[in-house]
């Protein structure tokens, strides 16, 4: 997991510890710390590209989860019986 | 009929059972190509078909999931091929999709993220779901699509500008909704599920 240069605070250890994502924790505690110490610390350029990147990472996210939340229905039973009865054909040939 | 003598039973078995593994990917990968949730399981049903009469030239072991999608993708571009309007229709049941929201729970932003989705264009939004939700490779999406890796790659750069300047200009094809918004309710929304889980 890359740290992202300057302006940890206290709060990022804990945040790391309680999370299993690697992605994650960085996204965080950018929301946190963007406004104060971040832009101050590294000037606009580099509170531009964290900025970005940070957004980049929440896009990442509704997209996975609007493909999850297909992933994540139920399938239709036509799926199985087609499946099914594709089966007992190949088995009686 | 096909002489299937020399197919193992064991074999069809390990390959149903991954197949059916599969089967809410191939749903969700074909509601992306097509919109209209009842054209997606028509069309992942099919691919579903054509995998297991296909299964004799699949090797066991390999990445069956990847073989899965290129067969899906195929089979929803011949059938767009084959029929100039179908295209047109699909453009009408995407909007009609896109637009409609299946939970009224459903948070804002996604509904936003459809409609940016939709307006980029076709190959981008396919690279950028195969990499970005599909948890594809890029080289497992170049070879899903057909193209070069490299042709993956800047499809998957350019639908994420396009897709976050959609999401922050507001320029989505929906009245009302100030400039600035999705990407506000994106991140907020972002920052939530880091929280929760």
């Amino acid at each position: 997991m890359k740290e992202p240069p300057g302006g940890q605070d206290v709060l990022s250890d804990q945040n790391d510890n309680m999370k299993g994502r690697p992605s994650e924790p960085d996204a965080e505690d950018m929301i946190e710390q963007q406004p104060q110490s971040s832009t101050k610390a590294r000037g606009p350029d580099a509170a531009a590209l964290d900025e970005a990147r940070l957004r980049q990472q929440a896009i990442g996210v509704r997209l996975r989860q609007m493909f999850d939340e297909v992933v994540n229905e139920p399938v239709p039973d036509e799926f199985l019986d087609i499946l099914r009865r594709a089966d007992k054909s190949a088995e009686t040939e | 009929m096909v002489d299937r003598s020399e197919r193992d039973p064991a074999l069809d078995k390990a390959f149903k059972n991954e197949l059916v593994t599969l089967i809410p990917h191939l749903r969700a990968f074909a509601r992306t190509l097509c919109g209209d949730a009842t054209a997606a399981d028509d069309l992942a049903q099919d691919a579903m078909m054509k995998a297991w009469d296909a299964r004799n030239s699949f090797q066991m072991g390999t990445n069956m999931k990847a073989w899965t999608f290129m067969i899906l993708r195929n089979q929803f571009y011949s059938e767009k091929r084959r029929s100039w309007r179908q295209s047109q229709l699909d453009q009408e049941a995407a909007e009609r999709t896109l637009v409609a929201v299946d939970d009224p729970e459903a948070p804002v932003a996604l509904d936003e993220l459809r409609l940016g989705l939709g307006m980029l264009p076709p190959e981008q939004r396919e690279a950028l779901i195969l990499v970005g939700a599909g948890g594809f490779a890029y080289e497992e999406a170049a070879d899903i699509c057909g193209v070069a890796v490299g042709t993956v790659k800047s499809r998957v750069s350019r639908a994420r500008r396009a897709l976050q300047s959609i999401l922050e200009d507001g320029a989505y094809d929906r009245d009302g909704g100030a400039a600035g918004d999705a990407m506000r309710t994106i991140l907020a929304q972002a920052e939530r599920l880091s929280t929760v889980r």
